[in-house]
């Protein structure tokens, strides 16, 4: 697909995801991950750790960090990296809140960025 | 004589200062109108949270007196709310027709309270709080007494219901959030402040979702989406503000979520400015007045022909104005990439403080308890002071530059003399330190042998250690203990023994009060915490889920491919063809891809979608089946053999005792997995004895086994005891289970848990001392009685519906914009 995409779409509200939790969107790229932190800051990455691709959605939320179900990797919630002695980065989706409502860049929907 | 004239809307704070700074600057460079919508003078609106608690009157927040205005020559139009500005023609009309001509204007509209649009949000007696009428309204109440709510527990929420409180009425504090001031405060802080303010008298109920204000004439109480009701005779909504744009939009000025402005803070316009907290500069709204005063300096500049005057965005710090809750906050306070944090909690005094810092510069601050700090730590961010000289000792403030660091214990030295070490002996603080002084003593085994504190299981000893040294200083060097996690210091033995003592009931009340130095701690502690609190609370913890590992999460056990397993429950290996049928109907309906039976006699239906378990689930219930729990570190299986209803070797009813046992003992959380067998003889079919407790059936009864492995390692089990009797076998095993439950330190299987603290000590407490066998198993049979909930109903129920559903779907995509 050619068309060019811009602006921003919005995909859910912000109490949809729960607090130190995820929630996932299908999307034509593949599966976002959607955070919100303790603080109440919202992430998105695309729901694949840079180590086995194992779903980070369904990881323990901790700061802003997930540590990924499958085989224990720290990955930072706003850049995608894996943190510690681990190598690695998931791409991160870029996301923002306005009036309780998250918003997803729509050209990350479309064609993993990269 | 002035020759311009200029027009300001608005009249709080912002456009105040303002003009103080334009008439110092240039007296009579302007003929200054002002429309201010409220019908008063200019007033410090911060302090309308003194005049609600009764501390001052309006007359003392009063910045410009209408005394003010004469001198200067404004014309000040009170109640007057501006409704239109035509800037082809340079004029503004108010609602009442009142009309200004400008050569320069000024909109500093402020803000507008958000009001929860749920039914009754218009019904009297619902105020927001933002202005005098608010106030007046809420004191107006308090004079009747009776309740109030208060929906929104940050700043203004806070403040206002410590001022409510103050005035003699019953608080009640909604939050949306699972803590106050979340976007201030980690949980941790937001715990102390939570308990500062109920320790006022105020209700704060935390994860509060408003669903409606009840009444008819006038609000009469709040119902939550949980159906809890709460009275009231006011609510107060503070749960935010927003720029007060909509004027500026309407004459066509570029607006975002504010009025947007530049450097010179000049709208689209270039003969408007706005000011203040309707205001977005640099994609930036501020809620604080010291950058609205950083602002109002850049627009007296720039009206006094100062082209070069900039304002450059502020970093903000703010404090809590509620007398004897010391908070502060500034900066930026959010974790993230090349961030760190230093935290310093200093339980004893009720202290959390926590610095953010990139590249060797604080960036943010939270300081609660201890605030003498605050502007130190916010000239240095303003500043962007290098800190890496004095990192080590930056979080215990100014005055410790170069001076003493902090106690690391104390966690230890905090606790009352009577509070318990050693659990097994019953042995207190104050008689180890007391007897460390009579007798001289100088070391672990001395203690040992004189009180026998941490001679049974040894899982206090990293506490004696800890209380051997408050006693004898640094002369006394214990081993080092292994650490939970990065978070503490402590180990799991210490932290388990401190949240009995303390009787600590929550994840943020463990973290604080034992000076975790992680604000939300890590994926190695969150799930040990809520296992220890879970076992040691029974009935009491509300379970944390997102402190789970995904598995017990969704009750489900996650696959490589994302994909999850389900297990149901066969009791005792047992089934029948209604069971099967019902599996079977569902791998058909489902498109199940794999269908294994298990090492533990059981179905294991592998492969299924994360959104089709709960209706899975609910096929599998429909026909009397529950979850197997495959997942959990908790009761997994009781593997059978056919015992003496069928085999000609068998002993004792084994399949028969497996199910009782499986019975009674599902749902039961542990350390790590727990798997059992029961072999009708000593053939043991059943391969009990490699299990984690396993039972042989003799002639004469039932030798009960505990601590084999069959994974990474392979070991037999040993024997524990023999009992006569079924009912005995089922005691031993329960009080057996409670102990590992107990003493057990998370994911450490009982094969090794035994070996740490000994066969002599398990077969002691559960086998030879009936009275501690029987308070273990009585104590098992308590936690049980909460237990026993098979997850899976609920949440066919409905219950975490979140979990299974993924957001809606984005199917295609056509260009936005
Ligand atoms: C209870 C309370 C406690 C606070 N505590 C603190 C604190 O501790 N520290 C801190 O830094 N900040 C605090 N704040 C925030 C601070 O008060 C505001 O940031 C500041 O007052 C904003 O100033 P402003 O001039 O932009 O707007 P405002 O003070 O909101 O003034 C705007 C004025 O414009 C008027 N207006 C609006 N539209 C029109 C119109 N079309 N025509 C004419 N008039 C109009 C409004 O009636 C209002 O009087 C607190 C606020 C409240 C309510």
């Amino acid at each position: 697909m050619n068309t060019i995409v811009t602006g921003w779409l919005e995909v859910a509200a912000v109490e949809d995801i729960p607090v130190r939790g995820s929630r996932v969107l299908r999307s034509p790229a593949g599966d976002i991950a959607l955070f919100r932190a303790a603080d109440g800051v919202v992430f998105a990455l695309y729901d694949k750790c840079p180590h086995g691709g194992g779903p980070l959605s369904q990881g323990i939320v901790h700061g802003h960090s997930v540590t990924c179900p499958l085989h224990n990797w720290v990955i930072c919630l706003k850049s995608g990296e894996a943190q510690g002695a681990d190598r690695g980065c998931t791409p991160n989706v870029p996301v923002r809140v306005e009036n309780g409502r998250v918003l997803v860049r729509a050209a990350s929907l479309v064609g993993q960025a990269a | 004589m002035a020759t311009r004239s200029l027009v300001v809307v608005g009249n709080g704070m912002a456009p105040g200062r303002a003009l103080e700074r334009l008439f110092e600057a240039a007296p009579d460079a302007f003929k200054v109108t002002i429309f201010n919508a409220e019908p008063r003078v200019n007033y410090d609106r911060i302090m309308l949270s003194p005049v609600l608690a009764g501390e001052k009157g309006f007359e003392d927040i009063v910045i410009h007196d209408d005394a003010w205005y004469a001198e200067r020559g404004v014309t000040l139009h009170k109640g007057r709310k501006v409704v239109a500005i035509d800037r082809a023609a340079k004029t503004v009309t108010a609602e009442d027709g009142t009309t200004a001509a400008y050569d320069e204007l000024i909109i500093a509209t402020g803000s507008q309270p958000f009001m929860l649009p749920v039914p009754g949000q218009t019904l009297p007696g619902v105020v927001a709080y933002r202005d005098l009428d608010d106030v007046e309204a809420m004191l107006a109440a308090a004079r009747k007494g009776g309740k109030a709510v208060v929906i929104g527990g940050g700043l203004l929420g806070l403040e206002a219901a410590a001022g409510l409180k103050a005035q003699g009425m019953d608080v009640v504090v909604l939050h949306l959030m699972p803590h106050l001031m979340e976007r201030q405060l980690d949980q941790a802080a937001g715990y102390l402040l939570e308990r500062a303010i109920a320790a006022r008298g105020i209700t704060v109920h935390c994860k509060a979702n408003t669903h409606e204000l009840l009444g008819v004439d006038r609000v009469t109480g709040v119902r939550l989406d949980d159906g809890t009701i709460y009275e009231a005779d006011i609510v107060v909504m503070a749960v935010g503000v927003r720029p007060n744009a909509d004027l500026a939009r309407k004459a066509g000025l570029d607006v975002n979520r504010g009025v947007l402005v530049d450097d010179r803070m000049r709208t689209s316009d270039p003969s408007i400015f706005a000011l203040g907290e309707c205001v977005e500069h640099r994609g930036a709204v501020y809620g604080l007045v010291a950058p609205l005063y950083e602002m109002a300096k850049v627009v007296a500049a720039q009206l006094t022909g100062d082209a070069s005057a900039a304002y450059r965005g502020s970093v903000t710090a703010t404090k809590l104005k509620v007398t004897g809750c010391d908070l502060y906050s500034a900066g930026d306070f959010a974790d993230g990439p090349g961030r760190e944090e230093i935290v310093l909690r200093d339980p004893a005094a009720g202290v959390y403080k926590r610095l953010v810092l990139k590249d060797d510069v604080i960036i943010g601050a939270v300081l609660y308890g201890d605030t003498a700090d605050g502007p130190w730590f916010f000239d240095m961010i303003r500043q962007k002071t290098d800190v890496s000289a004095m990192r080590q000792t930056l979080i215990f403030g100014q005055s410790y530059q170069g001076g003493a660091s902090l106690d690391p214990m104390a966690a230890v030295a905090a606790l009352p003399d009577e509070a318990e070490i050693c659990g097994c002996n019953g042995v207190c603080k104050g008689t180890i330190s007391s007897i460390i002084t009579a007798k001289g003593l100088t070391g672990l085994e001395e203690v040992r042998a004189h009180t026998k504190a941490s001679a049974s299981c040894g899982s206090c000893t990293g506490l004696v250690e800890q209380v051997i040294r408050l006693a004898l200083g640094d002369a006394y060097n214990p081993a080092a203990v292994q650490p939970m996690c990065g978070c503490t210091e402590l180990g799991h033995d210490d932290v388990r023994r401190l949240i009995r003592a303390k009787s600590l009931k929550s994840i943020p009340a463990v973290m604080q009060e034992l000076g975790w130095k992680t604000s939300c701690g890590c994926a190695k502690c969150r799930p040990a915490l809520n296992y220890y609190l879970v076992c040691d609370w029974p009935g009491e913890y509300e379970d944390d889920n997102q402190s789970r590992f995904v598995n017990e999460r969704v009750h489900a056990n996650i696959q490589k491919d994302g994909t999850f397993s389900v297990v149901p429950r066969m009791w005792g290996g047992l089934t029948s063809a209604k069971e099967l049928r019902a599996i079977a109907d569902v791998v058909d309906k489902f498109a199940i891809p794999t269908v294994k039976v298990t090492g533990g006699q059981r179905i294991d239906l592998l492969g299924v979608q994360k959104q089709d378990l709960p209706a899975v689930w609910a096929d599998l219930n429909a026909a009397g089946m529950i979850s197997g729990a495959a997942y959990a570190k908790g009761l997994r299986t009781v593997k059978t053999c056919v015992g003496s209803d069928w085999c000609r070797f068998g002993t004792q009813d084994s399949t028969g005792l497996g199910v009782k046992l499986e019975k009674f003992m599902w749902g039961s959380w542990t350390p790590a997995k727990l798997k059992m067998g029961v072999s009708g003889c000593p053939r043991n079919c059943a391969e009990a004895t490699c299990k984690d407790i396993g039972v042989i059936c003799v002639d004469s009864g039932y030798e009960i086994h505990f601590g084999g492995a069959a994974g990474l390692d392979i070991k037999g089990t040993e024997v524990l005891g023999h009992a006569r009797s079924e009912a005995e076998a089922i005691e031993i095993i329960a009080a057996l289970t409670q102990l590992y439950r107990e003493e057990g330190r998370y994911l450490e299987r009982i094969y090794k848990w035994a070996k740490r603290v000994g066969a002599p000590h398990i077969r002691a407490a559960v086998v030879d001392d009936r009275e501690k066998r029987r308070s273990l198993f009585e104590r098992f049979v308590v936690s049980q009685k909460t237990a026993q909930v098979d997850p899976w109903a609920e949440r066919v129920a409905g219950k975490d519906a979140h979990e299974f559903k993924p957001l809606e779907s984005i199917r295609f995509i056509q260009a936005a914009e």
